[in-house]
């Protein structure tokens, strides 16, 4: 660690009011072709919540990677309590009282959530700086043989009483819904008595009402005197709980935002946040123009519903016929899902449909069921008078049926295959790509593959570059370019901006508003509330595996009855038109079933779920 | 997450230079990649071999020799290709799809013993040509039906294959045994095997050579292979199921049928080098009769499994290795399992190689770590 | 046939099935370990045969069948090193490694076999049995059962320190989770290649127990390819007892008795083919395949070399 340099104290005592806990200088991170960490100072005191903010990609996550002891800094030093440190792994970040809450799951899904927080070790010593004892004398067995399960459980009822966080220590994790799975996750992380918590994009898969909840806690914890690092790239979020604001831009510092200002602005009228927004947005995305789309993206602001953004729907028009209808479909659930219980809509050309919900509530039993992956149970799906419920997914797509999935390396690509190939993987072996004896047409597959990268803007070196090597947006317009290629009836988008930078979720945003211009119906599911509200004209929410209510996306207040939905507080008290039970029997329905899965929980209490379901064993 | 942070790189999209090889340099690629860890498992062989107080060099020379070199060598080796080739093509196929045929032995035997078994009857009653074409395909229905089990077993309940191939194979195995024993079993010998068959109303030789005509058999459904695996339609469906079969299911392929096919594919192929073994070299088939090509076939073939072409030349390696290493082990006075050994020492120096030729963001390499022990810093 | 159900058939009959299960036992725990921690060991083959034959010429050499068992379990662990270093750490194929693994451990124990008992076939003197007061006086498992070597007495004790070792300790959850999301536990400050390389080991130990076992205690001599499959049935009943170890036991024992019926067929003048026979248990198992396991219990990470996310 030759980068280790002596604390520059002098330069930490002005301006700041305490001496930091931590202080990062000089941060480099590099990856094969882009620094993700361009030389980054920053301090993070206790007692703030400190909020990073940033475009994807900007290297938030990176940053705090390192900071966790996940990624070791290509150049640059930590300096922890006056002390300078280098974290060679979680474990010793950990040990020096660094927790951290990963953005993907990062819980043992077949674990109680005792045994997930055991796994930690390092038992909690209320109030008092902890120390893990044990660390030092970590043998083959660790510390101490057996698991001091009583003590856990004790601990945890402490934690999780304080936090105010309603989880079952028995439950296994994989079978709780994501929010509750979140609430474990910070438990994790605050097993051990950090005095520092970092949160990664915590409140991406929660619905509103659960998100400021979390944010309320957050607050709490900071008076308790740990220090948090709240990532986001919600704008809205930092403002409302930041005591210091870091803007990062393409790896870079972009501008800091001191408690003085945020306090300053708290306190002032409503002028002064719009300003500051408008100052944060642009650090956010630099010199080039920031829109009033881009705005919002941020999260800037009310999220607008349509008739607030003057892009109401003109309902004088005549209706446009039904493309696709939707009966009484029901789903079997697979493992750790909730399957789909007699969902019922129908879609019109040229009709943007928008479907909410906290993730985990049927958001992808919905999706592959209409694009013909899953068998259905129960219900029928009618697509322009034609009963496709038997047909499979090429037969679909023929007809016009088109789905993009959210899972796009592991489900909608293949990486290691080149691009050319990856956009006609729904139309293998099709004339006249394909000979009628099987045999490929190169020259016919380039031509395909060039129209279609140079009509979506695919930036690949060429047709038959692999698509693994493609960047995230560009994978996304690969899958767009495949399925809204030779005319779509009718498409169902699942999480479509999804990890994808502001300007080209903007775009897929846009091409679904297009293609929806040109006649053709879509089904946007997603998880973020915000982007619903500005393309959808309706939308409907799932909540276990049930479509609840339908609300006109007409004005105010939308979103504060859909957030309400979401988290299974139906205000109408009715499910949607055409479902077979009415609230009190579907909430019932759903007691049973919870509690025959506690039933298989004590009978079976550790099977180990095997994710790849019917797929090889992944060993090669 | 790689993925994201070059998103904001301007838009660029990095192709690493990996992606992409010059044609030129990849065909010495490729040697080195073979040539590097074949000599290093040799010369971990030599070390073994000068410790048992042998000559090492007397060995090789005698093995290539033997194996390769002489007159009878490298005809012995190219008919002992013959049922390697097949079987290798037949893993390839298997694996392509992303399964485990693990039970490659049982196939063979059992379709050896199916072949032997019947050929009395079928030859002695048919013209010739139509006798051996139909041997070759009683082979390959043997082989295939074999792995009918597993394949439905894997398709409709996704029972894990290795467990099931290897169970058929111990299966297979002693049913081979059984079959001869019971069924098949010769009056004129006391030792349990079939009728035997005179070579000559078997597989022709070809011009002059102790070479039976089964190598062309061998190289011709090699190359259909290649060519089925590379150009079709069907090759690019096993490719996708074998790379993803989430993204198999996504883009609507016939997930089930793909299994089924391919196994049953992987098995009549390995069931037709039995085949071709038995017509070619023996004429019959004794019950303890068992050239376990299987495991290291399957481990070499593994190391080459995008390609059928690329696992000849491991295939031919090892077709001289099993035949010279025979001798030289008999010169040596050694057991003739030292073999075993060599193809497992080149098997883990193929395994190393492979590690230090990933590309160079995946790499981390053993100096690597231990430069993270030595608490070097990285090399930026 | 009127002998099929007489005290020799079935005590002939037990006793073979622990001779033959025992190995199996010991080797399936192993494995079990090893594939809860989310590495396949297909060289169990491998491991067995080396501890094998080491554990035959520690026994005959150092004359006693503890020292032929240490001898076996240290063989295993050597071995089990070698594939912690190549597969865990060093991430390579885990299949190609257990192949070449097996290939070196057939190989190997076949040529110094050959070179070091080429013509001379010596016998260990088999193993006292631990007579049970008491119960080793009653009828049928009396003789098979209650008077055992210790060592058996030790592998059933196994069982449930496995068990215990796997759901009762934090050793048992971190390997638990190093095979089901290493992320999980990498984020919980555990060293994944630390895990897994300790977990590979004890899985080699055991092996190697097993594999001495077949040698020292079931067969008193050691011969080319002993082990005859053992290893890879260790790896199906690890892969259908979903890391269970009581149920890896059960399985150990039902297969030993498939095996051994053969013998005490022969015991009591029923004459079926010995191939028949050997398929017994093979069969028993693809039976139970199709009738119930409709699928097969992984852990998620099996086989899957853990790399950090962008380190």
């Amino acid at each position: 660690m030759e980068h280790t340099g002596a604390p520059r104290t002098g330069g930490a005592l002005e301006g700041t009011r305490t001496q930091p806990l931590v202080r990062l200088c000089g941060i480099t991170k590099r990856y094969p072709g882009v620094i993700a960490n361009d030389a980054i100072d920053l301090e993070l005191h206790s007692r703030e919540i400190h909020c990073l903010l940033g475009e994807n990609g900007a290297g938030k996550t990176t940053l705090m990677r390192i900071l966790a002891g996940l990624a070791k800094p290509d150049a640059g030093s930590l300096v922890f309590e006056g002390r300078p440190v280098l974290f060679r792994s979680p474990g010793e970040a950990l040990a020096a009282g660094v927790g951290m809450v990963h953005q993907h799951p990062t819980l043992v899904p077949t674990f109680t959530v005792l045994e997930n927080l055991l796994l930690v070790g390092g038992r909690r010593c209320a109030g008092e700086p902890w120390r893990d004892r044990g660390s030092r004398s970590r043998g083959l067995l660790g510390r101490g043989f057996r698991l001091p399960r009583k003590e856990a459980e004790t601990a945890f009822g402490e934690l999780a009483q304080r936090l105010g966080a309603p989880v079952d220590p028995h439950a296994v994790v994989g079978r709780l819904p994501l929010g509750q799975q979140q609430w474990v996750e910070i438990l994790r992380a605050l097993w051990t008595g950090p005095r520092l918590l970092i949160l990664d994009e915590p409140t991406a898969r929660l619905a509103p009402q659960e998100a400021a909840a979390l944010l309320a806690s957050l607050r709490s914890l900071k008076d308790g005197g740990t220090a948090v690092v709240l990532i986001t790239h919600k704008l809205r979020e930092a403002l409302q709980v930041a005591d210091r604001i870091t803007v990062l831009r393409a790896g870079r510092v972009a501008g800091v935002i001191g408690p003085e200002r945020l306090d300053a602005v708290r306190a002032s009228g409503a002028e002064e946040p719009a300003l500051l927004e408008s100052e944060i947005v642009g650090l956010m995305f630099g010199e080039r123009g920031v829109s009033a789309e881009e705005l919002e993206l941020a999260g800037a602001g009310r999220a607008r519903s349509r008739s607030t953004t003057g892009r109401a729907p003109a309902p004088a028009l005549p209706p446009t016929p039904v493309v696709l209808s939707v009966r009484d479909l029901t789903v079997a659930p697979r493992r750790q899902e909730v399957g789909l219980h007699s969902v019922s809509f129908s879609l019109r050309a040229g009709e943007i449909f928008g479907i909410a919900g906290v993730d985990g509530n049927g958001q992808k039993e919905l999706a592959e069921a209409l694009a013909g992956e899953r068998p259905v149970r129960r219900g029928s799906i009618v697509l322009d008078g034609r009963d496709v419920t038997k047909a499979g997914v090429a037969a679909r797509y023929e007809l016009g049926l088109r789905f993009v999935t959210d899972d796009r390396l592991g489900q909608g690509l293949i990486p290691s295959l080149p691009v050319s190939l990856n956009l006609m993987l729904k139309r293998i072996g099709r004339p006249p790509w394909w000979s009628r004896t099987g045999r490929l047409s190169r020259t016919a597959l380039l031509r395909e593959a060039e129209r279609l990268i140079q009509a979506f803007e695919i930036k690949t070196p060429n047709p038959e570059a692999t698509a693994g090597a493609l960047s995230g947006g560009n994978l996304q317009r690969l899958i767009l370019a495949r399925e809204l290629a030779d005319r779509p009836r009718v498409v169902v988008y699942l999480r479509p901006t999804q990890g994808l930078d502001a300007r080209t979720a903007l775009a897929v945003r846009r091409r679904i508003e297009e293609m929806a211009a040109q006649g053709v119906a879509a089904a946007v599911i997603s998880t973020d509330l915000d982007e619903l509200l500005s393309v959808c004209g309706r939308i409907g929410v799932l909540y276990r595996g049930h479509l609840l209510e339908v609300v006109e996306n007409d004005g105010p207040g939308v979103e504060y009855k859909i957030g309400g939905l979401m988290v299974g507080a139906p205000m109408g008290g009715r499910l949607a038109a055409g479902a077979d039970l009415d609230g009190d029997g579907a909430s019932e329905e759903l007691h049973n079933r919870e509690r025959a899965a506690n039933h298989e929980l004590t009978s079976q209490p550790d099977e180990p779920t095997s994710q790849g379901d019917e797929s090889t064993p992944r060993l090669g | 997450m790689n993925g994201a942070v070059s998103d904001s790189a301007a838009g660029a999209s990095p192709a690493p230079a990996w992606s992409k090889p010059r044609r030129g340099l990849a065909a010495v690629r490729v040697l080195i990649r073979i040539t590097v860890p074949v000599m290093a498992g040799l010369i971990l062989g030599a070390v073994i071999l000068a410790l048992l107080g042998r000559n090492p060099w007397t060995f090789y020379s005698d093995l290539f020799r033997a194996g390769l070199i002489s007159h009878q060598g490298w005809q012995a080796m190219l008919t002992r290709l013959a049922p390697l080739l097949l079987m290798s093509a037949g893993y390839v196929v298997a694996f392509r799809a992303g399964l485990w045929n693990i039970g490659g032995d049982g196939q063979f035997l059992l379709a050896a013993a199916f072949v032997a078994g019947l050929s009395p009857t079928l030859v002695a009653g048919l013209p010739r040509p139509l006798a051996l074409l139909l041997l070759g395909l009683l082979g390959m229905a043997v082989g295939g039906v074999w792995t009918l089990l597993p394949s439905y077993l894997k398709a409709w309940f996704g029972v894990n294959e290795i467990i099931t191939t290897v169970m058929m194979s111990f299966i297979g195995m002693n049913l081979a045994a059984l079959l001869i024993k019971e069924a098949w079993r010769t009056e004129s010998v006391m030792v349990p095997q079939t009728d035997a068959v005179p070579l000559d109303q078997l597989l022709p030789r070809l011009g002059g050579t102790t070479i039976h005509a089964g190598i062309i058999v061998a190289g011709v459904v090699v190359l259909a292979v290649w060519y089925v695996l590379r150009y079709t339609a069907t090759g690019l469906r096993l490719t996708v199921l074998g790379a993803s079969p989430a993204a198999a299911r996504h883009a609507g392929l016939p997930v089930r049928r793909l299994i089924v096919g391919a196994f049953f594919a992987s098995g009549a192929l390995v069931g037709l080098g039995a085949a071709l073994e038995i017509l070619g070299v023996w004429g019959y088939m004794r019950a303890d009769w068992n050239p376990k090509f299987g495991l290291a076939l399957f481990a070499l073939v593994f190391l080459a499994r995008l390609d059928p072409l690329g696992a000849a030349p491991l295939a031919t390696f090892y077709a001289v290795l099993d035949i010279g290493g025979h001798e030289a082990a008999r010169t040596a006075s050694l057991d003739s399992d030292f073999i075993l050994v060599l193809v497992g020492l080149i098997l883990l120096c193929l395994a190393a190689w492979q590690v230090l030729r990933l590309p160079a963001g995946e790499r981390l390499t053993w100096w690597r770590c231990l430069g993270d022990r030595l608490r070097l810093r990285d090399t930026p | 046939m009127s002998g099929i159900l007489s005290p020799e058939f079935l005590s002939a009959l037990i006793s073979g099935m622990v001779l033959a299960g025992m190995p199996l036992l010991l080797a399936g725990l192993g494995e079990t370990i090893g594939e809860q921690a989310g590495v396949l060991g297909l060289g169990m083959e491998g491991y067995m045969l080396f501890a094998a034959y080491a554990g035959f010429n520690g026994a005959l050499y150092g004359g006693s069948p503890w020292l032929g068992l240490l001898a076996g379990l240290i063989a295993g662990l050597a071995a089990a090193l070698l594939v912690a270093i190549l597969c865990v750490w060093l991430r390579l194929d885990q299949v190609v490694v257990g192949i070449g693994l097996i290939l070196l451990g057939e190989g190997l124990t076949s040529v110094l076999h050959a070179v070091q008992f080429g013509d001379t076939s010596p016998r260990l003197p088999s193993v006292p049995g631990l007579a049970i007061p008491g119960l080793s006086r009653l009828p049928v498992v009396g003789d098979s059962v209650f008077s055992q070597p210790v060592i058996f007495w030790l592998g059933i004790v196994l069982i449930l320190v496995v068990h215990l070792l796997l759901r009762s300790t934090r050793w048992g959850l971190k390997v638990r989770a190093a095979g089901d999301r290493p992320e999980a536990l990498d984020a919980a400050g555990v060293g994944v290649t630390r895990t897994r390389f300790f977990a590979v080991l004890v899985s080699g130990a055991l092996a190697g127990l097993g594999g001495a076992y077949l040698s020292v205690v079931s067969s008193g001599f050691f011969w080319p390819f002993m082990t005859n499959g053992a290893g890879f049935m260790a790896i199906v009943l690890a892969m259908l007892g979903r890391g269970r170890p009581v149920w890896v036991g059960v399985g150990a024992f039902l297969f030993g008795a498939c095996v051994s019926m053969a013998t005490a067929l022969q015991l009591v003048g029923v004459d079926v083919p010995t191939d028949a026979v050997f398929m017994l248990p093979f069969l028993a198992v693809m039976t139970a395949l199709v009738a119930f396991a409709r699928r097969s219990y992984l852990p998620a990470a099996l086989g899957v070399p853990y790399r950090r996310e962008g380190s």
